[in-house]
């Protein structure tokens, strides 16, 4: 398909509000500005969005749920804590086409009643914040933020926060604590945010190409986003590909595209004439497939039917030079150092499977370690606050059903049978 | 099952071993990040000035370079929170530093796809080259190395973030001259070196 959300990102001033107001740009503001709020959540209702971040939750009704009897402010949070090992749509979407989050601000605003939201931006996007500002500056210059948006009697402000560092920001009740000024930490759900959120007010939190797709509908219309891609799965998805590609990079497409046509059509195939051992399909938190499952089709239901989830549509590609030992234990190093520690299971259970996993792969194992691995995996998986548990158990439950025979052969060989020359010589740092 | 006797924690989980740092000099904003601070806090509802928090952290790190117990102690008084609450968000957040650090943090992103990529020989050569390891500066005071977790540049493997800006599809190779130029052009060699389009389809 024709790209939309990235159509102009090679453009040098893709970013400027002179260029998107040249094409079509806040066109969906004024069309939402002439419908009650009501009208427009139903609009995105209809379209059947859902959430780009990685649970693929439909965003009407996640806007429906929030509480419009509540005489308290209500708040939109946008989810830019883009940190999904794999994933960096986000990032494209906020330095070449900050505007069109900034217009689905202020339409998500409108929709839910809203006066102020907060972009939260992971720390190390600092260029992007810049960007972003920068963007938010003009809108507001021309009268597209602030009080009484086009003569509408509409006021919405955005503000843009910095994250400091700390993946677990990225989950929604997490993001609304640090944004409140403490650790980022999941709260115990229910009440979800849409009834208490960002301090205990009603809010709605949406994933940055979740709230890009918005201004869309407005302008094209709910007929034009459900016909892209199968039912239940429709509109424009941004794919990452990156790992053992020849062009890794962000693609777009609708969701009828197939893993196959991703990873060798799009990103160019495995590179150095390599072959294909093993795809992670939507960031590291999610099971892996295997190469003789490519022609599945890359949308939430059909990658959930072949056994694994989109997530945030994060395609690893690894080739037939990974060690699948190494692989979950570099994902487990990630897990224990970005658990949050306010649950036990996952915030003890997530080092010792790193240690277990770093022993393998020293070659200093025994078999009845891989019990344990499976025994420790189980007691994280679904005994946490959030959805972090589930995510970090995966790589290590995933590699062992499918490719237990590799960590055999560290135990009975004694070493990393499979020691690929991007590796260190050495081990350094983290694998010392 | 009973887990592995073995197991005893060790000093590599990284969290206990963050203890607060030295209380350093007495700290106050400069007036213009004075300026800067009282304008970000009119960003939150008046009730919630704690929500600034990441923001004024930030700023103090800008003026001195790290975080020091005196500054916490300021920062908590701003915003009419406790020190130990603002003790405890710093302790938690990757991104500040409690000691002193290099005038330029390397920071290597060691996650999935950078290592596919190469991250690990990125790290090893950094090592060699500054005679460090992870976590540690240089002689010099100019460089501190930290491996960090995926910084979200996964296409363009692997990263080095140097303090807040992006180096991209960095090699082992690349490293001597990226050092070099660090060292003789100072501040001057973090502009203009992130990839800002992506890279063009080959």
């Amino acid at each position: 398909m024709e790209p939309v959300l990235t159509r102009h990102v090679r453009e040098p001033n893709s970013f400027t509000l002179d260029f998107y107001l040249q094409h079509e740009g806040y066109d969906g503001l004024k069309k939402a500005l002439a419908q009650t709020p009501e009208q427009v959540v139903d609009l995105v209702k209809a379209s059947g969005l859902r959430g780009r971040g990685g649970a693929g939750f439909p965003t009407g009704m996640k806007w429906q749920f929030v509480d419009r009897k509540s005489t308290r402010p209500r708040y939109i949070a946008c989810n830019a804590d883009e940190s999904e090992p794999g994933t960096f749509k986000d990032h494209l979407l906020m330095e070449r086409n900050p505007h069109l989050l900034i217009e689905g601000c202020a339409i998500a605003c409108y929709a839910i009643g809203a006066k102020v939201a907060y972009i939260y931006i992971r720390g190390e996007f600092f260029h992007v914040q810049h960007v972003l500002e920068q963007a938010i500056d003009e809108a507001y210059k021309k009268g597209l933020l602030g009080k009484n948006i086009l003569g509408s009697g509409f006021d919405c402000e955005v503000y843009v926060h910095r994250g400091a560092g700390a993946y677990e920001a990225g989950e929604e009740t997490a993001l609304l604590e640090s944004l409140e000024g403490k650790r980022a930490q999941p709260r115990n759900k229910p009440p979800f945010p849409a009834v208490v959120g960002l301090y205990g007010c009603p809010t709605a939190v949406n994933n940055v190409e979740t709230l890009s797709n918005v201004p869309l509908i407005l302008r094209k219309g709910v007929e034009w986003f459900t016909a892209l891609g199968p039912e239940k799965n429709g509109g424009p998805k941004l794919y990452c590909v990156s790992g053992h590609v020849k062009r890794p990079g962000v693609y777009e497409a609708s969701m009828d595209i197939t893993l196959r046509e991703l990873v060798d059509g799009h990103a160019g195939g495995v590179r150095d004439g390599r072959t294909l051992k093993a795809l992670i399909p939507g960031g590291s938190s999610v099971p892996i497939l295997l190469p003789n499952q490519l022609d599945t089709q890359a949308s939430f239901d059909g990658v959930q039917k072949a056994g694994s989830l989109l997530g945030s549509a994060g395609l690893v590609v690894l080739d037939d030079t990974t060690c699948m030992v190494w692989l979950a234990e570099n994902l487990l190093h990630f897990y224990r150092h970005e658990s949050c520690g306010k649950c036990t299971p996952c915030r003890e259970g997530t080092d010792w499977l790193h240690k277990i996993l770093r022993k393998i792969e020293h070659g200093q194992g025994q078999m009845r370690d891989l019990d344990l691995l499976s025994s420790i995996s189980g007691n994280i998986g679904g005994k946490t606050l959030c959805a972090f548990g589930d995510a970090a158990v995966t790589p290590v439950l995933t590699t062992l059903k499918h490719f237990r025979h590799e960590y055999e052969a560290h135990i009975t060989e004694g070493r990393c049978p499979l020691h690929a020359d991007w590796r260190a010589r050495q081990p350094v740092g983290a694998h010392a | 099952m009973s887990f592995h006797p073995k197991m005893a924690y060790d000093a590599t989980f990284h969290r206990s071993m963050r203890k607060l740092g030295e209380p350093g000099d007495p700290f106050v904003y400069t007036p213009d990040n004075r300026a800067r601070f009282d304008e970000i806090v009119l960003r939150y509802p008046p009730e919630q000035r704690r929500s600034a928090v990441l923001p004024a952290l930030y700023l103090v790190q800008h003026q001195q370079g790290y975080i020091t117990a005196t500054a916490m102690r300021y920062v908590a008084g701003l915003l009419g929170i406790t020190a130990a609450d603002v003790e405890d968000v710093v302790s938690y957040y990757t991104m500040f530093f409690t000691k002193p650090v290099g005038t330029f943090v390397l920071s290597v992103c060691r996650t999935l796809s950078c290592a596919l990529n190469g991250a690990e020989r990125v790290t090893e050569e950094i090592c060699r080259a500054l005679d460090i390891a992870p976590g540690g500066t240089d002689a010099s005071g100019t460089f501190t190395l930290l491996e960090v977790e995926c910084l979200g540049a996964c296409d363009r493997a692997p990263v080095i973030m140097i303090n807040d800006a992006w180096h991209e599809n960095q090699r082992a190779e690349d490293i001597p001259k990226l050092l070099d130029d660090l060292r003789t052009r100072g501040e001057a060699a973090l502009t203009g070196c992130h990839h800002v389009v992506e890279r063009a389809k080959s």
